[in-house]
């Protein structure tokens, strides 16, 4: 009890484990309610928030491509959502992606990035090194943070670039942001 | 190609939408958006002309954000066949006002008439049971169809889904509007939701 009422000594050990604090405290405020995911390590804290959210739901996807379609059924019955993936489930969501220009709704995802910043597993880095070019060639903006203290301020520009403007939108969270997964110790 | 004692397909859909009253409908690109706007064209119809495997996703969401109308997804095998997991996810979030009617006419009408895996071993009714959807069903009669009809409107008892065998005759288009924004926003609308 003791030890955990003591203050952090270190920020930038408070910051890293907070970022994802921000992006769901953003999420709140602009009232995003419905939040599929695929899930990934980088995005677990973030999906647990959801869940343990009284105004949130989150929903379990079987692949990426569902979110985008799940969003717009969203917006169509009147709520905001999000769509929760990794880098190599972009691939997976091109020929649903045309729903955000048939239909100009709020699309807003944000993506965890592998295949980058000192990858291992070399599976991960055709569809990781080509994510932002994917998203550009769909039509979907892209804004990217690489360190907790910009987290924050990209997700607030991300927000409200969808839900004031309908610009569908990636987020990419760098790998260096979440931290290289090791493999081998 | 007809078989003899399969369901017409329109007469299936407007069996479905004859008292629709605020009923959300979302079609499947292809004859099952022909067929919902061979029914009538309404503020509450959302037509799909691509997003191919995307009909049952659309409809959770909708269907989660309004909780209190029947929500009906209509589509194709075919369809249906490209979002099998998407039955995996709608039974985990158990929508009660979501119901799911795939028109099966065991082929892809729209490209030919090649048979789809519905033609030979592939049972989409026992894909959703096994997904977790308890109340799903094959249907082939008429009557069938009415009786559920009527548990469309019960918006506590589903997630439901049916699988309806059909004549695989392809019959005249009937053009919904393809303007994907003019049909979101109208329904939209329909709820009392603005433009932005």
């Amino acid at each position: 009890m003791q030890a955990s009422a003591e203050p952090t000594t270190d920020p930038a050990a408070d910051h890293a484990t907070s970022w994802p604090d921000q992006i769901f405290a953003i999420l709140q405020r602009f009232d995003v309610r419905q939040v599929p995911y695929v899930p990934d390590a980088g995005h677990s804290l973030l999906i647990e928030r959801v869940l343990g959210s009284s105004t949130m739901r989150g929903i379990a996807l079987t692949t990426e491509e569902e979110g985008v379609a799940l969003l717009l059924g969203a917006w169509a019955g009147g709520q905001r959502g999000v769509l929760l993936m990794q880098s190599s489930g972009v691939g997976n969501c091109i020929n649903m992606l045309s729903l955000t220009r048939i239909f100009r709704f709020p699309f807003l995802t944000l993506v965890t990035m592998r295949g980058e910043w000192g990858e291992f597993n070399p599976w991960q880095v055709p569809m990781g090194s080509t994510t932002q070019a994917v998203f550009e060639l769909a039509g979907v903006s892209v804004l990217r943070a690489s360190h907790p203290e910009e987290v924050s301020d990209v997700m607030e520009a991300a927000a409200g670039q969808v839900y004031n403007a309908c610009t569908p939108t990636a987020v990419l969270l760098s790998q260096r942001l979440i931290g290289t997964k090791v493999f081998v110790k | 190609m007809s078989k003899a004692n399969l369901l017409d397909r329109r007469r299936v859909v407007s069996a479905l939408l004859s008292d629709r009253k605020g009923t959300l409908v979302v079609g499947g690109l292809g004859a099952s958006t022909y067929d919902i706007a061979a029914s009538g064209d309404h503020d509450r119809n959302f037509y799909l002309w691509g997003a191919m495997g995307g009909a049952v996703m659309i409809g959770l969401g909708l269907a989660l954000a309004q909780p209190t109308l029947p929500v009906v997804v209509i589509t194709g095998d075919g369809e249906m066949l490209m979002g099998m997991g998407s039955l995996a996810t709608v039974a985990l979030q158990k929508p009660a006002n979501l119901s799911i009617v795939v028109l099966d006419n065991e082929c892809y009408g729209e490209t030919g008439g090649q048979a789809s895996h519905t033609a030979a071993a592939a049972d989409l009714v026992g894909v959703a049971k096994a997904c977790g959807i308890p109340d799903s069903r094959s249907i082939s009669t008429l009557a069938e169809v009415e009786a559920f009809a009527q548990s469309l409107p019960n918006v506590a008892a589903g997630p439901r889904f049916a699988n309806v065998k059909i004549d695989g005759a392809n019959l005249e288009r009937v053009l919904s509007s393809r303007d994907g924004i003019f049909i979101l926003n109208r329904l939209r609308g329909s709820l009392g939701f603005g433009p932005i």
